[in-house]
């Protein structure tokens, strides 16, 4: 079992199989992507509170979801990277970063322009936001900290500490709303609740959420064969690859 | 123990002193975390009367009384109740058992506002469905 995960885990591996699994990621993104945009802003009907400002839901909820799914899984990575020293886990946690930082960039962009005609306001500090503008720091602090080194194991060592640290920010995001009084409302889907009374509604926004798993899926394949390819570019299988791409 | 389980029980030891650490924070800045005082809570004398602070309720039925862009309403929290004076544009969202959150100042047993939020709640639902929600309760 321990010798088939690390055989599968091999860089060389990996490099070869990802490449054949990519599409399978990908066109379930696209055709996701556009069937919940379809449904969310044709079929799904207007908000009774909202009106159609709402519809800007089925991007700022998958978002958001997806800024701490990333973390989640950046800081699981760094934690098997630093126990059992799997390359691969370092080069995921890595790559992970940036499109964490993207994600969150784009929940906290999309809430801005949704608060202003809503609430009134383009950012508040309250709790939920400040957390969530508190995990976008770490992305880039965890980013920071990666490219100060030169030699990448020791990179890995001390970004993969700063990420599990961060990891206590998860629930603080998660629970914000519910233990302290903040503008931004409760949860609307939750595991014993749905606050999201019109199935075309919740059917739009199941479809965009799956669909940025797979978006995630997609980059975080494509990235880590980029960063293999340049942490082993001194091996002979990389310049294999690359004499037989030029052919 | 070899390394491996060395390097384990470090993460863990990590993931725990940080939980622990985080915990006592939050606890230690539990009050200074809350967005808004609810009218209970001023009466109680939890807000910083005196300075500007964050009211949050909901406004009074026929309680919102207009003038050009001055507005006089009512915020409550079904157990105490404040008056509020504004000078400004209300948020879209803005109407009578609305939520709301309001940044000023009590000056005897008014509160005059220098910013109104309107607080929108987690429901989502069509007119239609919101429209019989309403006709069944009443």
């Amino acid at each position: 079992m321990w010798k088939w995960i690390q055989a599968f885990a091999s860089p060389q591996n990996f490099y070869q199989i990802s490449e054949k699994i990519i599409p399978w990621f990908l066109s379930p993104f696209i055709i996701l992507t556009l069937l919940g945009l379809y449904w969310g802003l044709m079929v799904a009907p207007i908000d009774y509170q909202q009106g159609e400002s709402y519809r800007i839901m089925f991007i700022h909820v998958p978002a958001a979801w997806m800024s701490m799914l990333v973390y989640l899984i950046m800081a699981i990575a760094s934690g098997i990277g630093l126990i059992w020293q799997i390359k691969l886990a370092n080069v995921v946690a890595k790559v992970s970063a940036p499109i964490g930082a993207a994600f969150t960039f784009l929940a906290l962009i999309t809430g801005a322009v949704w608060g202003k005609p809503m609430w009134g306001a383009w950012w508040v500090w309250d709790a939920r936001l400040t957390s969530e503008l508190i995990l976008l720091f770490l992305y880039l602090a965890y980013m920071a900290l990666n490219n100060a080194f030169d030699n990448p194991k020791t990179a890995a060592k001390a970004s993969s500490v700063l990420a599990i640290i961060g990891l206590v920010n998860l629930p603080i995001i998660h629970y914000s709303v519910q233990w302290w009084n903040t503008l931004h409302q409760g949860v609307s889907l939750g595991i014993n609740k749905v606050a999201i009374q019109d199935s075309d509604m919740l059917f739009a926004l199941l479809l965009m959420a799956t669909a940025f798993k797979f978006l995630y899926a997609t980059l975080i394949l494509l990235r880590a064969r980029d960063e293999i390819l340049f942490r082993e570019q001194n091996t002979r299988w990389v310049k294999a690859v690359i004499m037989g791409d030029e052919k | 123990m070899t390394k491996r389980q060395n390097r384990m029980v470090l993460v863990a030891l990590l993931v725990a002193g940080v939980s622990l650490a985080g915990y006592f924070g939050l606890r230690a800045f539990n009050e200074n975390l809350l967005y808004f005082f609810s009218p209970t809570d001023v009466v109680a004398g939890k807000a910083p009367i005196g300075k500007s602070f964050r009211l949050g309720g909901m406004v009074v039925k026929d309680s919102v009384w207009r003038n050009n862009l001055k507005v006089n309403f009512q915020v409550t929290d079904y157990v105490n109740t404040f008056g509020v004076k504004y000078e400004g544009i209300l948020p879209d969202l803005f109407k009578e058992g609305q939520g709301v959150i309001i940044t000023g100042s009590l000056i005897d047993k008014t509160f005059i506002a220098t910013q109104v939020l309107a607080k929108h709640d987690e429901n989502y639902m069509p007119p239609e469905v919101a429209d019989a929600l309403k006709r069944a309760n009443e």
